[in-house]
Protein backbone atom coordinates (compact mmCIF):
# COMPACT_ATOMS: atom_id res chain seq x y z
CA UNK A 1 0.00 0.00 0.00
CA UNK A 2 1.31 3.43 -0.92
CA UNK A 3 0.68 5.75 2.00
CA UNK A 4 -0.82 9.10 0.96
CA UNK A 5 -1.50 10.42 4.45
CA UNK A 6 -0.07 13.76 5.51
CA UNK A 7 -0.44 15.02 9.06
CA UNK A 8 -1.57 18.57 8.53
CA UNK A 9 -3.24 20.88 6.07
CA UNK A 10 0.05 22.83 5.90
CA UNK A 11 1.88 19.74 4.72
CA UNK A 12 -0.93 18.91 2.30
CA UNK A 13 -0.73 22.30 0.59
CA UNK A 14 3.05 22.36 0.23
CA UNK A 15 4.17 23.56 -3.17
CA UNK A 16 1.16 25.75 -3.93
CA UNK A 17 2.63 29.03 -5.17
CA UNK A 18 1.61 32.41 -6.53
CA UNK A 19 0.20 32.29 -10.04
CA UNK A 20 -0.81 28.63 -9.99
CA UNK A 21 -4.06 27.13 -11.29
CA UNK A 22 -6.15 25.28 -8.70
CA UNK A 23 -9.26 23.13 -9.03
CA UNK A 24 -11.53 23.19 -6.00
CA UNK A 25 -14.46 20.84 -5.49
CA UNK A 26 -17.88 21.80 -4.18
CA UNK A 27 -21.28 23.08 -5.28
CA UNK A 28 -22.18 26.29 -3.49
CA UNK A 29 -20.84 25.71 0.01
CA UNK A 30 -21.67 22.00 -0.15
CA UNK A 31 -18.65 19.69 -0.30
CA UNK A 32 -16.00 22.41 -0.39
CA UNK A 33 -12.51 21.77 1.06
CA UNK A 34 -13.01 24.36 3.79
CA UNK A 35 -9.87 23.58 5.81
CA UNK A 36 -7.67 23.88 2.73
CA UNK A 37 -9.32 27.16 1.73
CA UNK A 38 -8.65 28.63 5.21
CA UNK A 39 -5.02 27.57 4.90
CA UNK A 40 -4.70 29.14 1.42
CA UNK A 41 -5.83 32.41 3.02
CA UNK A 42 -3.15 32.03 5.74
CA UNK A 43 -0.48 31.12 3.19
CA UNK A 44 -1.24 34.40 1.37
CA UNK A 45 -0.64 32.83 -2.04
CA UNK A 46 -1.89 35.20 -4.70
CA UNK A 47 -2.59 35.59 -8.42
CA UNK A 48 -4.39 32.26 -8.35
CA UNK A 49 -6.57 30.94 -11.13
CA UNK A 50 -9.37 28.95 -9.49
CA UNK A 51 -11.55 26.43 -11.29
CA UNK A 52 -14.63 25.88 -9.16
CA UNK A 53 -18.35 25.75 -9.95
CA UNK A 54 -19.11 28.70 -7.66
CA UNK A 55 -17.17 31.37 -5.83
CA UNK A 56 -18.48 30.88 -2.31
CA UNK A 57 -20.32 33.61 -0.41
CA UNK A 58 -18.81 36.86 0.84
CA UNK A 59 -17.44 35.41 4.09
CA UNK A 60 -17.09 31.69 3.44
CA UNK A 61 -15.63 29.31 0.88
CA UNK A 62 -13.73 30.91 -1.99
CA UNK A 63 -15.23 34.26 -0.94
CA UNK A 64 -12.48 34.32 1.72
CA UNK A 65 -9.79 34.25 -0.99
CA UNK A 66 -11.66 36.88 -3.02
CA UNK A 67 -11.83 39.19 -0.01
CA UNK A 68 -8.04 39.07 0.26
CA UNK A 69 -7.73 39.57 -3.52
CA UNK A 70 -5.75 36.33 -3.85
CA UNK A 71 -7.65 35.26 -6.96
CA UNK A 72 -6.68 36.67 -10.35
CA UNK A 73 -9.09 34.59 -12.40
CA UNK A 74 -12.16 32.45 -11.69
CA UNK A 75 -13.47 29.75 -14.00
CA UNK A 76 -17.02 28.95 -12.84
CA UNK A 77 -20.56 28.32 -14.03
CA UNK A 78 -22.55 30.35 -11.51
CA UNK A 79 -21.41 33.13 -9.21
CA UNK A 80 -24.69 34.72 -8.17
CA UNK A 81 -24.29 34.33 -4.44
CA UNK A 82 -21.28 36.54 -3.94
CA UNK A 83 -21.64 40.33 -3.97
CA UNK A 84 -17.88 40.96 -3.63
CA UNK A 85 -17.31 38.69 -6.62
CA UNK A 86 -19.81 40.60 -8.73
CA UNK A 87 -18.20 43.90 -7.67
CA UNK A 88 -14.66 42.75 -8.57
CA UNK A 89 -15.87 41.30 -11.86
CA UNK A 90 -17.86 44.35 -13.00
CA UNK A 91 -14.97 46.68 -12.01
CA UNK A 92 -12.52 44.55 -13.98
CA UNK A 93 -10.30 43.64 -10.98
CA UNK A 94 -11.14 39.98 -11.42
CA UNK A 95 -10.90 38.03 -14.65
CA UNK A 96 -13.86 35.67 -14.98
CA UNK A 97 -14.60 32.87 -17.41
CA UNK A 98 -18.16 31.64 -17.10
CA UNK A 99 -18.79 28.26 -18.70
CA UNK A 100 -21.73 25.84 -18.75
CA UNK A 101 -21.83 23.62 -15.69
CA UNK A 102 -21.81 20.35 -17.62
CA UNK A 103 -18.88 21.58 -19.71
CA UNK A 104 -17.04 22.51 -16.51
CA UNK A 105 -17.57 19.01 -15.11
CA UNK A 106 -16.56 17.34 -18.37
CA UNK A 107 -13.42 19.47 -18.77
CA UNK A 108 -12.38 18.21 -15.32
CA UNK A 109 -13.27 14.65 -16.14
CA UNK A 110 -11.46 14.81 -19.50
CA UNK A 111 -8.30 15.94 -17.70
CA UNK A 112 -8.68 13.03 -15.27
CA UNK A 113 -9.25 10.53 -18.06
CA UNK A 114 -6.57 11.64 -20.52
CA UNK A 115 -9.00 12.95 -23.12
CA UNK A 116 -7.58 16.22 -24.50
CA UNK A 117 -10.84 17.58 -25.91
CA UNK A 118 -14.45 16.65 -26.59
CA UNK A 119 -17.57 17.91 -28.37
CA UNK A 120 -20.65 19.10 -26.49
CA UNK A 121 -23.85 20.80 -27.67
CA UNK A 122 -23.88 23.17 -24.66
CA UNK A 123 -23.35 26.80 -25.58
CA UNK A 124 -23.61 26.50 -29.34
CA UNK A 125 -24.93 29.77 -30.79
CA UNK A 126 -24.13 31.71 -27.60
CA UNK A 127 -21.17 33.87 -26.56
CA UNK A 128 -19.62 30.75 -24.99
CA UNK A 129 -19.03 29.53 -28.56
CA UNK A 130 -16.99 32.55 -29.65
CA UNK A 131 -13.66 31.51 -31.15
CA UNK A 132 -14.32 27.80 -30.68
CA UNK A 133 -14.27 25.05 -33.25
CA UNK A 134 -17.66 23.51 -33.95
CA UNK A 135 -18.92 20.51 -35.83
CA UNK A 136 -22.19 18.80 -36.69
CA UNK A 137 -22.96 15.34 -35.34
CA UNK A 138 -26.31 13.62 -35.97
CA UNK A 139 -27.80 16.83 -37.32
CA UNK A 140 -26.89 18.90 -34.28
CA UNK A 141 -24.09 21.43 -33.72
CA UNK A 142 -21.44 20.84 -31.07
CA UNK A 143 -18.53 22.87 -29.66
CA UNK A 144 -15.01 21.59 -29.16
CA UNK A 145 -14.04 22.00 -25.52
CA UNK A 146 -10.64 21.21 -24.01
CA UNK A 147 -9.55 19.39 -20.86
CA UNK A 148 -8.40 21.67 -18.06
CA UNK A 149 -4.74 21.91 -17.13
CA UNK A 150 -4.23 22.62 -13.44
CA UNK A 151 -1.36 22.48 -10.96
CA UNK A 152 -3.31 21.29 -7.94
CA UNK A 153 -6.75 19.83 -7.42
CA UNK A 154 -8.23 20.13 -3.93
CA UNK A 155 -11.20 17.88 -3.26
CA UNK A 156 -13.31 17.18 -0.20
CA UNK A 157 -14.66 13.75 0.72
CA UNK A 158 -16.60 12.30 3.64
CA UNK A 159 -14.32 9.36 4.37
CA UNK A 160 -10.94 8.44 3.06
CA UNK A 161 -8.21 5.97 3.84
CA UNK A 162 -4.43 6.18 3.95
CA UNK A 163 -4.27 4.71 0.43
CA UNK A 164 -6.15 7.80 -0.82
CA UNK A 165 -9.45 6.01 -1.52
CA UNK A 166 -12.45 8.33 -1.17
CA UNK A 167 -16.14 8.03 -0.30
CA UNK A 168 -18.51 10.97 -0.65
CA UNK A 169 -21.79 11.72 1.07
CA UNK A 170 -25.02 13.04 -0.43
CA UNK A 171 -24.78 15.94 -2.86
CA UNK A 172 -21.42 16.92 -1.31
CA UNK A 173 -20.07 14.62 -4.01
CA UNK A 174 -20.74 17.05 -6.91
CA UNK A 175 -17.52 18.12 -8.69
CA UNK A 176 -15.14 16.39 -6.28
CA UNK A 177 -14.90 13.02 -8.06
CA UNK A 178 -14.46 14.78 -11.43
CA UNK A 179 -11.55 16.82 -10.09
CA UNK A 180 -9.67 13.99 -8.37
CA UNK A 181 -6.68 13.17 -10.54
CA UNK A 182 -7.43 16.06 -12.90
CA UNK A 183 -4.39 18.16 -11.91
CA UNK A 184 -0.69 17.41 -11.48
CA UNK A 185 -1.24 16.85 -7.76
CA UNK A 186 -4.54 16.04 -6.04
CA UNK A 187 -5.06 16.82 -2.38
CA UNK A 188 -8.01 15.23 -0.59
CA UNK A 189 -9.47 16.75 2.57
CA UNK A 190 -11.67 14.27 4.45
CA UNK A 191 -13.90 14.36 7.51
CA UNK A 192 -12.69 10.96 8.64
CA UNK A 193 -9.38 9.38 7.70
CA UNK A 194 -9.04 5.65 8.39
CA UNK A 195 -6.37 3.01 7.86
CA UNK A 196 -6.26 1.33 4.46
CA UNK A 197 -8.26 -1.88 4.62
CA UNK A 198 -11.01 -0.40 6.78
CA UNK A 199 -13.25 0.68 3.91
CA UNK A 200 -15.01 -1.92 1.78
CA UNK A 201 -13.31 -1.77 -1.67
CA UNK A 202 -16.74 -2.09 -3.29
CA UNK A 203 -17.87 1.15 -1.65
CA UNK A 204 -15.01 3.35 -2.87
CA UNK A 205 -16.15 6.18 -5.17
CA UNK A 206 -12.66 7.38 -6.14
CA UNK A 207 -9.68 4.99 -6.14
CA UNK A 208 -6.53 6.18 -4.39
CA UNK A 209 -4.53 6.31 -7.61
CA UNK A 210 -6.15 9.70 -8.30
CA UNK A 211 -5.05 11.16 -4.95
CA UNK A 212 -1.47 12.10 -3.99
CA UNK A 213 -2.05 13.56 -0.50
CA UNK A 214 -4.85 13.00 2.00
CA UNK A 215 -5.49 14.65 5.36
CA UNK A 216 -8.24 14.82 7.92
CA UNK A 217 -9.67 18.33 8.29
CA UNK A 218 -9.45 19.78 11.78
CA UNK A 219 -13.02 21.04 11.85
CA UNK A 220 -15.92 21.34 9.43
CA UNK A 221 -18.42 24.15 9.71
CA UNK A 222 -20.44 22.86 6.71
CA UNK A 223 -22.38 26.07 6.44
CA UNK A 224 -25.84 25.84 4.85
CA UNK A 225 -26.46 28.45 2.18
CA UNK A 226 -30.28 28.24 1.94
CA UNK A 227 -31.82 26.61 4.97
CA UNK A 228 -35.27 25.50 3.77
CA UNK A 229 -37.55 23.40 5.97
CA UNK A 230 -41.20 22.37 6.27
CA UNK A 231 -43.29 22.23 9.41
CA UNK A 232 -44.13 18.91 11.02
CA UNK B 1 -57.31 37.61 -14.46
CA UNK B 2 -53.63 37.06 -15.06
CA UNK B 3 -52.26 34.02 -13.24
CA UNK B 4 -50.05 34.24 -10.19
CA UNK B 5 -46.83 32.24 -9.97
CA UNK B 6 -48.49 29.29 -8.22
CA UNK B 7 -51.12 29.11 -10.97
CA UNK B 8 -48.45 29.17 -13.68
CA UNK B 9 -46.79 26.25 -11.86
CA UNK B 10 -50.15 24.42 -11.65
CA UNK B 11 -50.70 24.80 -15.39
CA UNK B 12 -47.22 23.52 -16.18
CA UNK B 13 -47.71 20.56 -13.83
CA UNK B 14 -50.42 19.36 -16.25
CA UNK B 15 -47.66 18.84 -18.84
CA UNK B 16 -45.84 16.31 -16.68
CA UNK B 17 -46.56 12.74 -17.74
CA UNK B 18 -46.35 9.47 -15.89
CA UNK B 19 -42.81 8.06 -15.39
CA UNK B 20 -41.09 11.29 -16.41
CA UNK B 21 -37.70 12.31 -15.11
CA UNK B 22 -37.92 16.08 -14.70
CA UNK B 23 -35.35 18.81 -14.09
CA UNK B 24 -36.76 21.96 -12.49
CA UNK B 25 -35.00 25.30 -12.65
CA UNK B 26 -34.97 27.94 -9.93
CA UNK B 27 -38.03 30.16 -9.35
CA UNK B 28 -41.51 29.30 -10.68
CA UNK B 29 -40.29 25.90 -12.01
CA UNK B 30 -39.44 24.78 -8.46
CA UNK B 31 -43.11 25.29 -7.52
CA UNK B 32 -44.23 22.77 -10.16
CA UNK B 33 -43.21 19.93 -7.82
CA UNK B 34 -46.05 20.96 -5.48
CA UNK B 35 -48.77 20.44 -8.10
CA UNK B 36 -48.04 17.13 -9.83
CA UNK B 37 -51.46 15.49 -10.40
CA UNK B 38 -52.34 12.43 -8.30
CA UNK B 39 -51.52 9.14 -9.98
CA UNK B 40 -48.57 10.60 -11.89
CA UNK B 41 -45.21 9.13 -10.86
CA UNK B 42 -42.25 11.40 -11.50
CA UNK B 43 -38.68 11.70 -10.28
CA UNK B 44 -37.01 15.05 -9.97
CA UNK B 45 -33.39 15.45 -10.99
CA UNK B 46 -31.30 18.24 -9.58
CA UNK B 47 -28.15 18.81 -11.58
CA UNK B 48 -25.87 19.13 -8.56
CA UNK B 49 -26.23 15.36 -8.23
CA UNK B 50 -29.50 13.89 -7.00
CA UNK B 51 -32.27 11.92 -8.65
CA UNK B 52 -35.41 11.31 -6.60
CA UNK B 53 -35.37 14.67 -4.84
CA UNK B 54 -38.01 15.02 -2.13
CA UNK B 55 -39.55 17.93 -0.22
CA UNK B 56 -37.71 20.23 2.20
CA UNK B 57 -36.66 18.47 5.43
CA UNK B 58 -38.53 18.91 8.68
CA UNK B 59 -37.06 21.58 10.92
CA UNK B 60 -34.02 20.19 12.73
CA UNK B 61 -33.44 17.49 10.10
CA UNK B 62 -31.54 19.65 7.60
CA UNK B 63 -28.36 18.07 6.25
CA UNK B 64 -25.70 20.43 4.85
CA UNK B 65 -24.65 17.59 2.54
CA UNK B 66 -28.07 17.21 0.91
CA UNK B 67 -29.08 20.22 -1.18
CA UNK B 68 -30.61 21.00 -4.57
CA UNK B 69 -29.18 23.12 -7.38
CA UNK B 70 -30.68 26.21 -5.74
CA UNK B 71 -28.51 25.41 -2.66
CA UNK B 72 -31.65 24.72 -0.60
CA UNK B 73 -31.70 21.90 1.91
CA UNK B 74 -33.83 19.02 0.59
CA UNK B 75 -34.56 15.37 1.25
CA UNK B 76 -34.07 12.26 -0.85
CA UNK B 77 -37.10 10.01 -1.45
CA UNK B 78 -37.02 6.19 -1.33
CA UNK B 79 -35.27 5.05 -4.51
CA UNK B 80 -33.18 8.22 -4.77
CA UNK B 81 -29.53 8.27 -5.79
CA UNK B 82 -26.60 10.67 -5.53
CA UNK B 83 -23.91 11.06 -8.18
CA UNK B 84 -21.17 13.39 -9.35
CA UNK B 85 -21.55 16.40 -11.65
CA UNK B 86 -20.03 14.59 -14.62
CA UNK B 87 -22.61 11.83 -14.43
CA UNK B 88 -25.38 14.33 -13.74
CA UNK B 89 -24.72 16.17 -16.98
CA UNK B 90 -24.32 12.84 -18.71
CA UNK B 91 -27.95 12.22 -17.79
CA UNK B 92 -28.87 15.62 -19.19
CA UNK B 93 -26.83 15.63 -22.41
CA UNK B 94 -27.63 11.96 -22.95
CA UNK B 95 -31.35 12.89 -22.96
CA UNK B 96 -32.24 10.56 -20.10
CA UNK B 97 -34.14 13.45 -18.51
CA UNK B 98 -37.58 13.70 -20.14
CA UNK B 99 -38.60 17.25 -19.35
CA UNK B 100 -36.80 20.46 -18.45
CA UNK B 101 -38.75 23.37 -16.96
CA UNK B 102 -36.90 26.62 -16.57
CA UNK B 103 -37.34 30.36 -16.26
CA UNK B 104 -36.32 32.96 -18.83
CA UNK B 105 -35.77 36.67 -19.27
CA UNK B 106 -36.64 36.49 -22.98
CA UNK B 107 -37.89 33.90 -25.47
CA UNK B 108 -37.94 34.43 -29.23
CA UNK B 109 -40.31 33.09 -31.87
CA UNK B 110 -37.63 30.72 -33.24
CA UNK B 111 -37.22 29.08 -29.81
CA UNK B 112 -34.14 31.04 -28.69
CA UNK B 113 -33.91 31.66 -24.95
CA UNK B 114 -31.98 34.22 -22.88
CA UNK B 115 -31.81 33.81 -19.12
CA UNK B 116 -28.27 34.21 -17.80
CA UNK B 117 -26.86 37.67 -18.31
CA UNK B 118 -27.72 41.35 -18.57
CA UNK B 119 -24.52 42.93 -19.89
CA UNK B 120 -23.00 45.45 -17.50
CA UNK B 121 -25.72 44.87 -14.89
CA UNK B 122 -26.22 41.31 -13.85
CA UNK B 123 -23.75 38.53 -14.44
CA UNK B 124 -24.55 35.50 -12.36
CA UNK B 125 -23.61 32.83 -14.85
CA UNK B 126 -25.45 30.19 -16.80
CA UNK B 127 -25.05 27.36 -14.29
CA UNK B 128 -26.45 24.25 -15.94
CA UNK B 129 -28.96 26.08 -18.14
CA UNK B 130 -26.90 25.97 -21.35
CA UNK B 131 -26.33 22.23 -21.04
CA UNK B 132 -30.02 21.67 -20.30
CA UNK B 133 -31.42 23.71 -23.17
CA UNK B 134 -28.88 22.40 -25.69
CA UNK B 135 -29.68 18.80 -24.82
CA UNK B 136 -33.31 18.41 -23.83
CA UNK B 137 -35.95 17.60 -26.43
CA UNK B 138 -38.76 18.80 -24.24
CA UNK B 139 -38.29 22.27 -22.75
CA UNK B 140 -41.04 24.33 -21.16
CA UNK B 141 -40.36 27.89 -20.11
CA UNK B 142 -42.15 29.38 -17.11
CA UNK B 143 -41.99 33.15 -17.18
CA UNK B 144 -43.84 36.42 -16.84
CA UNK B 145 -45.15 37.73 -20.16
CA UNK B 146 -43.93 41.28 -19.56
CA UNK B 147 -41.06 42.70 -17.48
CA UNK B 148 -41.39 45.17 -14.62
CA UNK B 149 -41.31 48.05 -17.10
CA UNK B 150 -44.30 46.53 -18.90
CA UNK B 151 -42.27 45.42 -21.93
CA UNK B 152 -42.93 42.11 -23.63
CA UNK B 153 -40.48 39.28 -22.98
CA UNK B 154 -42.01 37.26 -25.84
CA UNK B 155 -40.05 38.61 -28.77
CA UNK B 156 -39.33 38.33 -32.47
CA UNK B 157 -35.64 38.21 -31.54
CA UNK B 158 -33.90 38.07 -28.15
CA UNK B 159 -31.98 41.22 -27.21
CA UNK B 160 -30.01 39.67 -24.32
CA UNK B 161 -27.10 37.19 -24.66
CA UNK B 162 -28.53 33.79 -25.56
CA UNK B 163 -28.56 30.69 -23.39
CA UNK B 164 -29.55 28.43 -26.27
CA UNK B 165 -30.78 28.58 -29.85
CA UNK B 166 -34.01 27.17 -31.28
CA UNK B 167 -34.70 24.98 -28.27
CA UNK B 168 -37.86 26.12 -26.47
CA UNK B 169 -41.05 24.23 -27.37
CA UNK B 170 -43.63 25.76 -25.06
CA UNK B 171 -44.01 28.85 -22.89
CA UNK B 172 -46.45 29.31 -20.01
CA UNK B 173 -46.92 32.86 -18.72
CA UNK B 174 -49.41 34.66 -16.48
CA UNK B 175 -51.42 35.43 -19.62
CA UNK B 176 -51.10 32.53 -22.03
CA UNK B 177 -49.81 29.15 -23.12
CA UNK B 178 -47.75 29.51 -26.30
CA UNK B 179 -46.31 26.82 -28.51
CA UNK B 180 -43.33 27.46 -30.72
CA UNK B 181 -43.98 26.24 -34.24
CA UNK B 182 -41.89 26.56 -37.41
CA UNK B 183 -44.04 29.65 -38.13
CA UNK B 184 -43.48 31.22 -34.72
CA UNK B 185 -45.51 31.52 -31.52
CA UNK B 186 -48.93 29.90 -31.59
CA UNK B 187 -51.45 30.99 -28.97
CA UNK B 188 -53.03 27.80 -27.61
CA UNK B 189 -54.61 28.87 -24.31
CA UNK B 190 -55.36 32.09 -22.48
CA UNK B 191 -55.56 32.76 -18.76
CA UNK B 192 -59.15 32.76 -17.43
CA UNK B 193 -60.78 36.09 -18.21
CA UNK B 194 -57.83 37.40 -20.25
CA UNK B 195 -58.78 38.40 -23.79
CA UNK B 196 -56.90 37.48 -26.93
CA UNK B 197 -56.61 41.21 -27.66
CA UNK B 198 -54.89 41.77 -24.31
CA UNK B 199 -52.40 38.97 -25.03
CA UNK B 200 -51.68 40.33 -28.50
CA UNK B 201 -51.14 43.81 -27.06
CA UNK B 202 -48.73 42.38 -24.45
CA UNK B 203 -46.66 40.46 -27.00
CA UNK B 204 -43.98 41.96 -29.22
CA UNK B 205 -43.76 38.86 -31.42
CA UNK B 206 -46.51 37.97 -33.87
CA UNK B 207 -48.95 35.32 -32.67
CA UNK B 208 -50.62 32.63 -34.74
CA UNK B 209 -54.24 32.59 -33.63
CA UNK B 210 -56.51 29.93 -35.06
CA UNK B 211 -60.19 29.80 -34.13
CA UNK B 212 -61.41 30.25 -30.57
CA UNK B 213 -58.67 30.17 -27.99
CA UNK B 214 -59.77 28.19 -24.93
CA UNK B 215 -59.17 29.31 -21.37
CA UNK B 216 -56.65 27.40 -19.25
CA UNK B 217 -58.21 25.03 -16.78
CA UNK B 218 -56.66 25.51 -13.36
CA UNK B 219 -58.20 24.02 -10.24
Amino acid sequence: MINKKVNSVQEALQGIQDGMTLMLGGFGLCGIPENAISELVKKEVSNLTCISNNAGVDDFGLGLLLQKKQIKKMISSYVGENAEFERQMLSGELDVELIPQGTLAERCRAAQAGIPAFFTPAGFGTEVAEGKEYREFNGKMHLLEHAFKADFSIVKAWKGDTAGNLIFKGTARNFNPCMAGSAKITIAEVEELVEAGTLDPSHIHIPGIFVQRIFQGEKFEKRIEQRTVRQK
Amino acid sequence: MALNKEEIAKRIAQEVQNNYFVNLGIGIPTLVANYIPKGIDVEFQSENGVLGMGPFPFEGEEDADVINAGKQTITALPGASFFDSGMSFGMIRGQHVDLTILGAMEVAENGDIANWKIPGKMVKGMGGAMDLVASADNIIVAMMHVNKAGESKILKKCSLPLTGVGCVKKVVTELAVLEITPKGFKLVERAPGVSVAHIVASTEADLLIEGDIPEMVID
